[in-house]
């Protein structure tokens, strides 16, 4: 009898929390397949649901959709650019911080830290300054390099947590065997930590493509923004077709929550255990 | 490339905003007071908020039952798909006039629905309220973890000695789960301090500019090609930021250490 209360207390909780998680994910679907008239009027459900949305979307057929494709691909370009940028220099600093034990890897590792803290929204507009006095404002570069900074320190300081607990052991095997450091980095290092670079790389990944602020301060010509900015747009004017947004808004979503739950026992593992310890 | 992406934007920003000037001008600006307590609002209400609900829903979480893991998957969406798209849906469902929520209240009651958004105060709430589904998952995800390292053992010995389900709590679980529920509160409110998005998009800072909180109002600044305003702003966000980075920074090399 204690155990049945217990358990239909339990499902009750999971109603509200179903509800309060799926509903705004919920009227981004509704949308996405519903006409104007039928988004507008506050139907639960539309009348007629219709896939014309996404056609309009492939074929570029409304004023804020005329470039999507190539908006699409700038995303997916400097999602990887900054996945691979910010796992080259994450694991090379990790490698040099950890095992190599170079020294001043811990003011590094200090400054990295420093920088992860500072709010993301506050070195905006320095960065914005910077990439202006650079002349690299409007190009893909710029975001890229910015978002690698953002990503780097975190990336950084998990590899790092990951490669200590690496057994030292395995290093002076390979030193005893005449292992030069590159080598020792190539096969025995990378091997070993692939799960967290895993981790980290689609980490950075994400972060790239769901960027917007900084996308949408150094990017400003329509053949050179993301998607994510393309999306803001939409709402500069009143008559909004907001149906269209929600449509383009849930092909945008798609691909990272895709690449989320694929990785995700990566994710999970790797991202929290450094939390965890702190 | 710290040197390049970081510290020189950090000292050419304090550079720029040197001028006593820009900061009497931000002063004058009855924005700027309006902003500075819907920030200091936000974080203590927002993030505690958050936490409580984190540190009681992990304990829902912990259950080992098979639709439970279902659930925690489903759970975990707001954190994994792109704000833009989700913020914006909230934004229309709280439409006054064609948003979802005011025609289900119009149905129910025949009468009409709040003007959520364009009341400051429903606004920043409802900015708060976006920004907590935005990002309990995440949290409730670590204070999950946390919990899963306490042993099981300690559970048993404090059943068989008649504890009660708060008891337990209180002498198992909270002791073994505190310094990382303060350390998750510090890290969370130093990042909400930097959440444009949740604001930004729900609200644009509106109506009348009345809900902005410090990370939006400073771009609004850049906007209006005012960057010394922009950065004066960022400058009096550090005594919020300070303390909570030395907070953190304390506790994550000590961690190193051990």
């Amino acid at each position: 009898m204690r155990r049945l209360y217990k358990e239909s207390v339990l499902l009750l909780l999971a109603i509200p929390i179903l509800l309060w998680t799926l509903l705004p994910i919920y009227h981004i679907f509704l949308f996405s397949i519903s006409s104007k008239d039928s988004a507008f009027s506050g139907a639960l459900w539309p009348d007629k649901p219709t896939l014309r949305n996404f056609g309009t979307i492939v074929r570029e057929e409304h004023f804020y959709l005329h470039h999507f494709w190539v908006q699409i691909w700038n995303s997916l370009w400097i999602a990887v650019a900054v996945g691979a940028l910010t796992l080259a220099t994450a694991t090379c600093a990790a490698f040099a911080i950890s095992r190599l034990k170079v020294r001043g890897g811990r003011t590094v590792m200090n400054l990295a830290l420093f920088t992860y803290f500072i709010p993301a929204a506050f070195l905006a507009i320095p960065m914005y300054k910077a990439m202006g006095a650079y002349g690299l404002l409007n190009s893909r570069w710029s975001l890229v390099l910015a978002m690698v900074t953002l990503a780097a320190p975190y990336a950084i300081w998990v590899l790092k947590q990951a490669s200590d607990k690496l057994p030292y052991e395995l290093d002076e095997a390979a030193r005893i065997d005449g292992a030069t450091p590159l080598q020792l980095f190539r096969l025995v290092y990378l091997p070993l930590m692939t799960p967290s670079l895993v981790a980290i790389g689609t980490y950075a990944l994400l972060l790239a493509w769901n960027e917007y602020l900084y996308a949408y301060l150094l990017l400003s010509h329509e053949r050179t923004i993301t998607l994510a900015v393309a999306l803001g747009h939409f709402i500069s004017a009143d008559d909004s077709p907001w149906e269209l947004l929600m449509a383009t808004g849930l092909v945008y979503a798609l691909p990272p929550a895709a690449i989320y739950y694929a990785f995700r026992r990566y994710m999970v593992g790797g991202l929290t255990a450094g939390a965890v310890k702190a | 490339m710290f040197l390049a992406f970081v510290l020189y934007p950090v000292s050419y920003g304090l550079w720029l905003a040197r001028d006593p000037a820009s900061y009497a001008r931000l002063f004058a600006d009855p924005i700027f007071f309006r902003t500075v307590v819907n920030t200091v609002v936000f974080l203590l209400i927002a993030v505690n908020l958050k936490f409580l609900l984190a540190l009681w829903l992990s304990g829902f979480f912990v259950h080992e039952r098979l639709w439970i893991r279902w659930l925690s998957v489903i759970f975990i969406i707001p954190w994994a798909v792109p704000s833009i798209p989700t913020i914006f849906s909230i934004r229309f469902m709280f439409n006054p006039e064609w948003g979802v929520i005011n025609s289900v209240i119009f149905r129910l009651t025949a009468h009409d629905g709040p003007n959520w958004l364009n009341d400051p105060r429903i606004g920043l709430g409802l900015a708060m309220l976006t920004h907590i589904w935005k990002s309990l998952p995440f949290w409730t995800l670590i204070l999950i973890a946390g919990r899963l390292a306490i042993p099981r053992e300690q559970y048993e010995a404090a059943s068989v000695d008649g504890a009660s389900a708060w008891q337990k709590f209180r002498f198992v679980t909270w002791p073994s789960l505190r310094t990382l529920y303060l350390t998750s509160t510090i890290l969370s409110m130093i990042w909400t301090l930097g959440d444009f998005n949740s604001v930004y998009l729900l609200t644009g800072g509106g109506p009348a500019d009345l809900t902005h909180v410090l990370a939006t109002l400073g771009i609004r600044y850049i906007r209006l090609d005012q960057v010394d305003l922009a950065m004066a702003t960022i400058v009096c966000a550090m005594p919020l930021v300070l303390p909570l980075m030395w907070f953190m920074m304390k506790n994550l090399s000590r961690g190193d250490r051990q």
